[in-house]
Parts: C-alpha cells; structure tokens; sequence
C-alpha cells in the first residue's frame, strides 16, 4: 500500500507542477493582454479581445473529462502518445490557462490606473508598463490566483486517471471504489487535503507577505508570518488591499 | 495676510522672457455614448521659463484636461503643445499610442500627482530609479542620482522605506524627487498639494519654490486652492468651463480692472463708517507701490484717511495689493486727492461709483 500511495503522490505532483508551470506561463500574458486589448485599454483591439475572451470561455465552459477526450489528437502532436502522465499534462494544463488568465485580469485590471499614467508619463512605453506596473504591483493577487490555480489542477487531476496517468484520484478510485477498501480511500482523502492545506497556506502566506509591503508598514514581515501560526490569529490576518 | 516666506527667500527669480510651454488653440472633445463635453475650447497658454505658473479652477473646469494635455497624457482634439521649443502634438502623430518621439520628450517632463501614484511593490529609491530605468541609465549611475534627489527633498533615510510606511508629506517628496530623476526642464504638477494638510502643503509648496530657484525649472502647476497661487506663482490663470478667462502675471492681474484673480488674490473688505465718506480700493503694482502714497494723500490735502483693509505682499522686492481706504466727504468732495493718486499711477476703483468686481475669493 505504501509504494503504491507515495507513487500516485509523486504522479499526481509531476501532473500538477508542470500544468502549473505551462498555465502560469501561458496564462499570464494572455490575461494581461485581455487588459490591455479591453477598451480603454492600453493597446485597445476590440477584435483581438473577442476573439481571445471567447476561446477561454469555450475552453472554460468545458467538462475537463471531455476536453481530454477532445484534445487526444492534440496531445499525440505535443507528446508523442495519449497515454501516461505526460499526455495527462497537456489537457491540464490546456483547461488551467483559460482559468489562470481570467484571474489575472481581474488583478491586472485593480492595478490603480494613475500608477500607469505616471510610468506614461515618464516617457515609457506599454512594455514597460506591463513589466514595471501591471505585474509587479499586482503579485500578491496574482500568487493568489496561482495557489487556486494549483488547487483545481489537483481537482482535474484526478481525472486524468482515465488515460493511464495514475495520481492520488486514479487510486482512489481503483483500490478505494472498485475495490471497496475504504481504508485507503479515506487516506488518500486525507493525503490531498493536507496537500491541498500546505499549498493554500504557502499561497497566501506569500501573498500576505507581499500585501503587507505593500500595505500598512509597521512591524518586521518576518515576525507577522510568524504571527500567522500562532494561535488566536494574526492581526489583519485577511489580505487587505490598500488604496 | 499672512506673510509668504516664498517671496523673501533669498534666491531671486528666475524668470526669463523665453517660452518654454505654448498651447495654442487646444481643444478637448470628450464623446461618450453619443454625448460630447467639451473639456478645453480653445485655450492659449504661455509659461516662461524659469517662471511657477499656477492654474486655478473649480472642479470641471478643463484644469486636469488642461495639464494632461501638455504632456499628451491625453490627446487634444485640435491644438499645438508645445513644450521647450518641441511641438509634441507633432511628435504623437494619429495613432492613439505614443512613438518614440514623443516618449523622449516626455522623459523631460517632469509630473507629479495629487495622489503621488508611488509604485507600491518598490521601494522609495527604486521609485525614484523607474524613470532612470526607462531611461536605460546604468545601475550604479540609477542609485547615485536618486540618493541625490532624495538629498534635495529631503528625504536620504528613507531611501529603503515603502511607499505605505510614509506619510502623505513624504509620498509627495518622493514623487517630487521622481518627477526630477529624468532632468526635466519642465515640472507638471497635478494638483500635487489637494490631498494633504495646510502644514504639508506649504513645505510641499515650499520645496517646490527652492527647486524653481535653484535648478531654473518651469513649474506649471494646476490647484483649486488659490493659496498655493498666492504663496508661489509668478504668473496665473483662471479656468472657467474650458476657457481661461484671466492670465498674467501677479502684477499684469492686480493691474487688471475687476479681475476676479486679484481680488481673489488680494481680497479686501470693510464698509464705509458713515453717510459722507467715499471709499476707494487702492491697487498697488510696479514703481508707485515703492512710495509712501497715502501718508503724502494725507499731508498734501489735509484730510484724514483711515484703512479699512489691505491685502499687501512683496513680490520681486515691489509690494503689491490691495488697500481700501477710507476718505471724508462724498465722491464730489474728494475728485482731486482721487485724482493725485491716480496720478502716482496707482489703480484707483472707487465704491458705488464704478462697476467693482468683487470676487467669490474673499473668504
């Protein structure tokens, strides 16, 4: 039971982390460029902006068992087979980019517009307000959307049982379903919400971290992390935007 | 009034007869859903250098449009900017973005904003370093300028602080210091004192009368506090629903018959104590305000005079303002002394005789 349940672990975290890592890369200009292309925007293109905002609400609206099934051809292409953890990457990480990019344009677009008329007016240009404005003053909500990212990843994950590509649902499902040991199933229950715990803590602790410089100063950032362990909670425990 | 340290500060003014901002004709259309509002209708603008030129408004007078244009953070509708002998709205062509041209030129634009718009992921020096970056300067190059103008304001311990550890006063110098890293020529400021207090506007103000002087730096400031006009513009304009409608300097307003800057500026009140008095505004501006006129009123034709009330303050060594004063007798009864003080060449606007603007500004 050990070696099966620490392998499905290492699978399902091998599935989730490069899914991440391509859908972070990926969804991340394209939610910017959703901004930017928006009218008003900085480089306003109402047909680039349709056109991109209707394919991730298609990909999106999407059950992920069936965007799987819809993508084999696709995934043969990028991977060589549709079989294994490899193949179960890139549907993952194709549902996860229309998801991260929606959230980044929801913290892309709260950036404060007059912190991108000042970079204007310091003669940048649009690159420079994505690189120095956009993005770095909109991290800590961004991290956020990163770790929720994550955490349907490991949902989705579990289908990818379906084309062989093991992890802690596929388990769940052969031993603790079909196979009615419970025991395990509940284990492995237990197993991802610890996982799914540690990401969500390390997620807002970054961003918490982040939303404090960025905040009300005061106390050392070390010592408020800290503060988030110990019991009756931190003060402000809640990531409070300013301005 | 209050005494305005600004104009007893021993550097002397800068100001030259070169133009350094010129906008002629600018218009600014604004269309939404069908519905145009007019924001500029024509505005003629001349700053010279070296000069604090101050535009004063109420709320939705074009002011922001105004400023916003001089730098073509917003495009005009029709119209030339032109700013240190460079027609920017040449520069930005029709493209809604703005080329390379016109983004060097506004490298030498110095802006500030009423709500300092600090990057809060950087800290202060790393603010002030952004325009050095965009200007591709060196690192270490980067971080001695900007120690620098943390220097000049005012501000060198605090060079590793975040935005959201200073207080409003500080933010202010930091944008300040920013708006100085590119060398600019030109200081555009946005309403950069409304957010805070009286006792940080005036060090605000302060420091930017000290940077005016010191580096000959053009600052065209926009307000809707006519104290900020009063403690540090040389010059200043009077918007009204898109228009200027008054401009000039100090002196060129007061000596303005019925401006409603100057007596803004300069506001003066106080009533006649009797029947058979005459009361007259005396406004005081170029070589006259250097005589002792109303003691010479007084000892030429014998009469008593008693001040009602003065607004008075020097500025470039001349005092100029305002002084009502109180004379015996009717307007019939007092044509001649009336006639001597118009002779000393001072501004003479009698009470009840002539059409007197007072403005909304005596508050």
């Amino acid at each position: 039971m050990q070696p099966l349940l620490s392998q499905a672990c290492w699978d399902t975290l091998y599935m989730v982390g490069w899914s991440t890592l391509i859908a972070v890369l990926a969804g991340l200009p394209l939610g910017v460029l959703l901004v930017l292309t928006d009218r008003g925007g900085l480089v306003q293109n109402t047909v680039v902006n349709k056109v991109i905002g209707q394919v991730v609400n298609i990909v999106r609206s999407m059950p992920f068992i069936i965007l799987m099934v819809a993508l084999m051809s696709f995934t043969r292409w990028i991977v060589g087979t549709t079989i294994g953890r490899e193949a179960a990457i890139v549907p993952l990480a194709v549902g996860a980019i229309p998801f991260f990019a929606r959230l980044v344009e929801t913290s892309v677009r709260e950036v404060d517009g007059g912190l991108v008329e000042a970079v204007q007016s310091m003669g940048g240009n649009t690159w420079t307000v994505v690189r120095k404005v956009l993005v770095p003053e909109s991290l800590p909500s961004l991290i956020s959307a990163t770790t929720t990212t994550v955490v349907a990843i490991i949902g989705y994950s579990a289908m990818a049982g379906t084309v062989g590509a093991g992890g802690l649902g596929d388990l769940a499902i052969r031993y603790g379903y079909q196979r009615f040991e419970s025991e395990l199933m509940w284990l492995i229950v237990a197993v991802l919400a610890v996982v799914i715990a540690v990401i969500q803590f390390a997620g807002d602790s970054g961003a918490r971290v982040l939303h404090r410089r960025a905040g009300k100063g005061g106390e050392p950032l070390r010592f408020r992390v800290l503060a988030g362990f110990l019991p009756g909670g931190p003060v402000g425990a809640t990531p409070t935007k300013t301005r | 009034m209050h005494p305005c340290p600004a104009h007893t500060h021993a550097l002397h003014s800068t100001v030259t007869e070169t133009p350094v901002i010129t906008t002629t004709g600018l218009t600014k259309v604004y269309r939404s859903r069908g519905r145009e509002v007019i924001a500029l209708d024509g505005v003629d603008l001349h700053v010279r250098e070296g000069e604090v030129y101050g535009v004063i408004g109420q709320s939705g007078a074009g002011k922001s449009s105004l400023i916003r244009c001089v730098n073509l953070l917003e495009r005009p509708t029709s119209g030339t900017v032109t700013v240190a002998g460079q027609d920017l709205t040449a520069l930005a062509g029709r493209g809604p973005r703005a080329g390379k041209e016109l983004r060097q030129a506004r490298s030498g634009i110095g802006m500030v904003f009423q709500h300092f718009n600090l990057l809060s992921s950087r800290t202060v020096q790393d603010n002030i370093e952004l325009p050095l970056e965009i200007l591709g300067v060196s690192g270490r190059e980067r971080s001695r300028k900007a120690l620098e103008l943390l220097d000049l304001v005012g501000l060198s311990d605090k060079a590793k602080a975040y935005p959201a550890q200073l207080s409003g006063g500080q933010k202010q110098r930091v944008g300040i210091a920013r708006a100085l890293a590119g060398d600019p020529k030109v200081l555009l400021s946005d309403e950069a004192t409304s957010a805070l207090d009286p006792e940080t506007t005036r060090s605000i103000l302060q420091l930017l009368r000290d940077l005016n002087r010191q580096l000959g730096l053009t600052v065209l400031l926009i307000t809707h506090e006519m104290d900020v006009v009063k403690s540090i513009c040389d010059s200043a304009a009077l918007m009204e629903k898109g228009r200027i409608v008054e401009s000039g300097t100090v002196s060129e307003l007061l000596a303005t018959p019925g401006s409603e800057l100057a007596s803004a500026l300069f506001p003066v009140s106080g009533d006649a104590s009797g029947e058979d008095r005459t009361v007259i505004d005396v406004t005081f501006h170029g070589e006259a305000a250097t005589q002792p006129v109303v003691s010479q009123l007084a000892r030429t034709y014998n009469i008593d005079i008693s001040i009602l009330g003065a607004a008075m303050d020097t500025v470039g060594g001349k005092q100029v303002g305002r002084m009502r004063i109180e004379l015996p007798g009717r307007y019939e009864d007092n044509v001649v002394p009336i006639g001597f003080l118009r002779e000393q060449g001072l501004q003479i606007d009698v009470l009840g005789q002539e059409p007197v603007l007072v403005g909304e500004g005596a508050k």
